[in-house]
């Protein structure tokens, strides 16, 4: 039992080189939101050192931050890192922990739910219903339908999805609690990082705009590259690019590639494939600009434009340009 | 080296995904079945290239599941692998329940490789791999884009937040694969023959936890239908954008 009565929630705050991610902020509102519903209050785990000012995090309605400040955790490791929050939780007593489901918690929350024999539901996208039970929706089916999960152990992990819940910053900062576990000495060696430069990951990203065969060549991303810049959004792309080489592998949305769920899509000349749809239809609004009328995006989309690329492209790009004043 | 690839069944990417029974049971009626595309393209073939590298090396392939399950696993085993273990149950519903049978196929069988998909297309749980893990033990490196092995070091390159990065661990390590391991295949004529004389053992499932359960399905809600807008009128998009759907 924690100390806010039946429930504890703590959340586990990824962060890299002393950065939290977007998705970190997401859990924690989440979590707070969570601890608010369930009467009680809501705590932070950080792991490895930091620059950050970690009171900070009191602004997303954490009390308390946990802080396992040893430099071994700098280094992501699966099996180093689920004993460590698992102690944690073991020490707070938290009967719910949150996390999010980017790569970082899809590596540790199926070890953390069997270490501590505790439900979990991946890719959960709702706050918990307690009127019967304790019950979280998540995504199945590659976002074409949900299930609702029934956690049915005392301790209760939720693996948050991208995008699924707005991070909410307000005022407030949370005692920073150091916390002495003992961390193993990991078993994976990293031996090189090739992080993506200036650009907006995918997986993060609130706007996205993708490029499909529609645009003939590599050569004519720029009229794509152009629209993202003035959205301040991530670039994406079908799986026939990629697959072309035109553009990187990791730009890949799709089934095979890259999910993605984020406010805006903007797909141009991508006739839009079911496989292509899996990987984007959890995004709140799409716009789909293509020549051909009888594109099947243009039954999943939002607003349609029927329409030459090459021109709608970078007349768009000189409206938004407009909207934003530069 | 002896490698162990998990398996799994799931509806095909293009089925109609419907539910019955006051919307508790997926629609099975009319669904095609396919080995899961993250396993089959991405864990099975790369394991089956690993083996083409080193004619000494064992693959065996695990698939917890009904009897429904064999021909799913016939058609695995035409693309490659030794034999085939399927632990007998229908209870598919928590992953903890079915990672356990995993993990105890993997223990009999003192595996150096463990490989799985990223995630089934139709649970996109990406746990089963992790709870195997921990259930056994290993390093887990998840999201793994290559995998090549030296002696008993393997190098792998596993995605992160924004890129990627090169790990380096000794085995017995569980790998979950995606997209860039290797290239899908189509089996021939001679493994289609093959896979039918293939061992396929079927053991019965070892006693082990549910700790979820599925309530209930549901549908997102249809869409409101598509605006379309003039081609020479994208102020309006923008408009529109900005003040009906407020995302710019």
């Amino acid at each position: 039992m924690g100390d806010g009565g039946v429930y504890m929630v703590l959340i586990f705050a990824d962060q890299t080189g002393g950065q939290f991610k977007k998705t970190a902020f997401e859990a924690l509102s989440y979590g707070a939101k969570l601890a608010e519903q369930l009467g009680t209050t809501a705590a932070a785990l950080v792991a490895g050192t930091t620059t950050d000012d970690l009171a900070a995090l009191g602004k997303y309605g954490v009390k308390k931050v946990h802080h396992v400040a040893t430099e071994t955790l700098n280094v992501f490791d699966a099996q180093v890192y689920t004993k460590v929050i698992s102690e944690v939780v073991q020490l707070t007593g938290a009967t719910v922990l949150v996390l999010a489901h980017n790569n970082t918690g899809r590596a540790i929350a199926g070890r953390l739910s069997a270490r501590l024999k505790a439900a979990m539901v991946p890719a959960a996208v709702s706050l918990p219903d307690t009127t019967n039970g304790f019950v979280v929706k998540k995504v199945v089916f590659s976002g074409k339908a949900f299930a609702n999960v029934s956690l049915n152990t005392d301790i209760k992990i939720i693996s948050l999805n991208m995008n699924a819940f707005k991070a909410v910053a307000g005022e407030g900062t949370a005692e920073v609690v150091s916390v002495n576990v003992a961390a193993d000495a990991p078993k994976v060696k990293v031996t090189s990082t090739d992080k993506v430069t200036g650009e907006i990951p995918l997986t993060e990203a609130t706007r996205v705009v993708s490029g499909g065969r529609g645009l003939k060549g590599p050569e004519n991303w720029g009229i794509v590259e152009d629209l993202a810049h003035a959205l301040d959004a991530a670039l994406a792309c079908s799986r026939p690019v990629a697959d072309a080489n035109w553009r990187p592998h990791h730009e890949h949305v799709g089934q095979t590639g890259i999910a993605i769920a984020p406010n805006l899509y903007v797909a141009a000349g991508i006739s839009g494939a079911i496989q292509h749809l899996a990987g984007v239809n959890r995004s709140k609004v799409i716009v789909v600009i293509n020549k051909d009328a009888e594109a099947p995006f243009f039954k999943a989309a939002d607003y349609g434009v029927v329409g030459d690329l090459f021109e709608v492209l970078p007349k768009l790009t000189e409206e938004v340009k407009k909207l934003k004043g530069v | 080296m002896k490698i162990l690839v998990c398996i799994s069944k799931t509806p095909d990417t293009t089925a109609k995904i419907a539910f019955k029974n006051g919307n508790t049971q997926f629609e099975e009626s009319g669904v095609q079945w396919i080995l899961n595309p993250y396993d089959e393209w991405y864990a099975l073939v790369r394991a089956i290239e690993l083996k083409e590298k080193d004619a000494s090396t064992v693959l065996h392939l695990v698939m917890v599941g009904g009897a429904d399950a064999d021909p799913i696993i016939r058609k695995a085993l035409a693309l490659g692998g030794d034999e085939a273990i399927r632990v007998n149950t229908t209870k598919l519903q928590d992953s903890f329940y079915v990672a356990s049978q995993i993990a105890e196929v993997a223990k009999t069988g003192g595996y150096d490789l463990l490989f799985t998909g990223k995630e089934t297309i139709d649970y996109n749980g990406s746990s089963i791999g992790a709870m195997v893990a921990e259930l056994l033990d290993l390093p887990y490196i998840s999201l793994a884009t290559k995998f090549e092995i030296n002696g008993n070091t393997a190098t792998v390159t596993r995605e992160i937040e924004g890129g990627e990065e090169v790990n380096e661990v000794q085995v017995p390590v569980v790998v979950s694969c995606q997209k860039g391991m290797a290239e899908a295949r189509i089996p021939n004529m001679r493994g289609i023959m093959s896979a039918r004389t293939k061992p396929l053992k079927v053991v019965e499932p070892v006693e082990a936890d549910e700790l979820t359960s599925i309530s209930s399905f549901e549908l997102p809600p249809p869409k409101a239908g598509v605006k379309m807008i003039s081609p020479d009128n994208m102020a309006e998009l923008v408009r529109l954008l900005h003040e009906e759907a407020k995302v710019i």
